[in-house]
Parts: C-alpha cells; sequence; structure tokens
C-alpha cells in the first residue's frame, strides 16, 4: 500500500490525469442514469470536481482543493494556469474568425459593462454592509470583478488585509457560481451561439468561471467566451485602482 | 508529426503570453493583458497560413487537436483545485458580492447581444 501511494506521489501528474478521467467517466454515467442527459457530462464533472475541491481543503487545510493532499499534487499542475492556458488556445482550432470580426465591437462593450457593474454591486453591497471608505468600497467591488483584481485593487490601494481577503472571496463564490449556474441559466439568456458567448465572457470576466462554464454547456462555445475573458483580468486591474477608485473616492 | 503541431500551439501561447505581459508592464500592471487571447489569433492565424501553403497536415493537426480534446478534463482538474472551503466559508459579503454580480452580469448577456445586432454596419467593417 505504501509502496502504491509512493508510485502515486512520484509520478503525480499521471495519476492526476487517472483521477481525472476516472471522474469524468463517473460523471457521464450519473449524467445518464440520474438526469437522462439533461444535465451534460462535463457540467456533473464539474460540479464533481467542485465536491473533491471542498473536501480536499477541509481534510488538509490547504487553499488548493485536493491539489494539497500529496498524492494529488498533480491535479494543480493540470488544472494550473501552464496547462489551463495551452489548453485555451488550442481551442481556437476550431474557430470561425468571422465570428470574431462581427461580434468585436459587441464582446468590447461587454468587456467594460462587465468591470463596471462588477464593481458597482461588489461597491455597494459593502457599502450596505458598512463598509463606507473609498479604498474598502473599491477593493470589495474589484474582488467581484475577479479574484485576482480585487487584491491587485486593494494593494495598489493600501486596503486592509481583511478587506483584500473578502474580495479573494467574492471572486472565489463568483466563479464558483458561473461554473455551476451557467448550464442551467445559458437557455435563459441565449447562451448557444459564438456571439453571445464572446458578451458572455466579457460580462462574466473569470477565466477559469467561464470556460468551465461553457465546456458545460457546449465546449465549442469555450473558445469564444475565453478571448473576452482573457481581457477583463487586465482591464479589471488597470481601471479599479485608477478610474474606478477616482470616480467611488468622489462620489462617496 | 504531431510535435509540430503541438509546438506550433507552443510558440504562440508563448508568444502571446509575452505580448500580454508586455502590454502589462507598459500599463503599469502586474498582470498579463489578453495573452491568452493574443495567443489564440496567432494560432487561428498561423494555421491558417500554414493550411494554404500546405505545410498544416492532418498529422501535425492531430497534435493541436490533442489539446483541445483534452480541455474538459482539464477544467475538471481546475474545478477541483479551487479553494471552494475559502469560498463557502467567505461569509455574507463576499457571497452576496459575488452572486448577485453573477445574476445581473447574466441578465446583461441578452440586453448586450442586442445592442450589437442594431448596428450591423459598424461590426462589418
Amino acid at each position: 500500500m505504501s509502496d502504491l501511494i509512493i508510485v502515486l506521489t512520484e509520478n503525480s501528474l499521471v495519476t492526476a490525469f487517472a483521477v481525472v478521467g476516472l471522474t469524468v467517466a463517473v460523471s457521464y454515467s450519473l449524467s445518464r442514469w440520474l438526469t437522462k442527459g439533461r444535465l451534460h457530462g462535463s457540467a456533473v464533472a464539474v460540479l464533481l470536481g467542485l465536491v473533491m475541491a471542498y473536501f480536499g481543503g477541509v481534510a488538509t487545510g490547504g487553499n488548493k482543493g485536493v491539489a494539497d493532499i500529496p498524492v494529488l499534487a498533480g491535479m494543480g499542475i493540470l488544472g494550473g494556469a501552464m496547462l489551463r492556458d495551452l489548453a485555451i488556445v488550442a481551442t481556437a482550432i476550431g474557430v470561425r474568425v468571422e465570428e470574431f470580426k462581427h461580434a468585436g465591437l459587441c464582446g468590447a462593450i461587454s468587456l467594460f459593462a462587465g468591470v463596471f457593474v462588477s464593481f458597482v454591486i461588489g461597491g455597494a453591497i459593502a457599502w450596505g454592509f458598512g463598509y463606507r471608505d473609498a479604498v474598502s468600497v473599491t477593493t470589495i467591488g474589484g474582488g467581484a470583478a475577479t479574484y485576482i483584481v480585487g487584491p491587485v485593487t486593494g494593494s495598489a490601494l493600501g486596503a486592509s488585509s481583511e478587506v483584500i481577503a473578502l474580495s479573494v472571496g467574492a471572486g472565489l463564490v463568483k466563479a464558483i457560481l458561473v461554473m455551476v449556474v451557467t448550464p442551467f441559466v445559458a437557455p435563459l439568456v441565449g447562451l448557444n451561439n459564438p456571439r453571445t458567448a464572446l458578451v458572455f465572457g466579457g460580462l462574466m470576466g473569470t477565466t477559469s468561471g467561464v470556460v468551465a462554464g461553457l465546456a458545460a454547456t457546449n465546449p465549442k462555445l469555450v473558445p469564444y467566451g475565453a478571448m473576452t475573458a482573457t481581457f477583463y483580468t487586465g482591464l479589471g486591474c488597470l481601471l479599479g485602482p485608477s478610474v474606478v477608485f477616482f470616480i467611488i473616492d468622489r462620489y462617496l | 508529426m504531431a510535435i509540430y503541431g503541438t509546438a506550433i500551439l507552443s510558440l504562440c501561447v508563448i508568444t502571446g503570453l509575452s505580448i500580454g505581459k508586455w502590454l502589462g508592464s507598459l500599463l503599469g500592471l502586474d498582470a498579463n493583458v489578453g495573452g491568452v487571447g493574443i495567443a489564440m489569433l496567432l494560432l487561428i492565424f498561423a494555421t491558417d497560413r500554414l493550411r494554404s501553403m500546405g505545410r498544416f497536415t492532418p498529422e501535425s493537426e492531430s497534435g493541436v487537436v490533442y489539446w483541445n480534446a483534452i480541455y474538459v478534463p482539464i477544467v475538471v482538474a481546475i474545478a477541483a483545485t479551487q479553494n471552494v472551503r475559502a469560498a463557502l466559508h467567505a461569509g455574507p459579503v463576499a457571497i452576496l458580492a459575488g452572486a448577485v454580480t453573477v445574476a445581473a452580469c447574466f441578465a446583461l448577456v441578452p440586453v448586450l447581444c442586442k445592442i450589437g445586432k442594431r448596428t450591423p454596419a459598424e461590426s462589418d467593417e
């Protein structure tokens, strides 16, 4: 048994491939038997992944889900930024360039709308809970954009570590909610074509959330959503500590 | 050979991420601005060019297609390495800020799609 654990740990990326493969297989069976295919197999797989992440976090007290368990450390490589970016870019091989041309303006508008709406709503909720200084309001608003925009904005403005932690929490909630609810909400908002996926990616901005949500809805839409989402965090980090902060500081 | 496709993909990722990082530092940010998106555009144009020259064979393409196909498993690994415990214990401010924002952005999806469609002349340029 301990030999097996040593082998699994030493070959952690290979172990991760096996574990993810099993998870996907179980998910597709669950999708077929429990929901008669109504909930897509990949949506079940994402949910199962999140459940595993929760128990991994509870078991280890770490912050990387199952990747904090030594045997499953390879999940951190497989789900890390390097292979994520490689796979996202690879999805572009199935893309029609025309779609980008036709929805370019739409995508750009959705990016700005997404960033501002997140700051406004996140900031308003922070205000409602008694955070009245512009720095805290802007930082928590940034967290409602993504869990990177929040801390980047907060450290640029000199926010307290408690507020920065809150902004990361808001961003995590957003990313995970987008992963979970996108397959259910997609039919209601017409999220079934490349153009809408571009807008969706720009509005939501959380790359992990957007790509997982779209993969669970219709994998063909992933590259379009990823394309706009990839500009969102940069835009948020740019506007948050500058334009957005000045506006909030002025009117608060 | 499959490695040609994977190498082209990798070169596009590295170039795109470098440009994104450079754009970020140009703007004074410690963030990658659109690196992945730029890499996607590079891949689209590079493979298009090579294909029209007859230099991008199906064997080469299989080196990209594999990573495209491995996409959902990577998403599962992403989900499995999220800090779900922290998100669930984040407290009402963080949960409400995240949840209400998601709801509002979903509501805006059809609205923004309509705005774009009303001006087909502009997007056709």
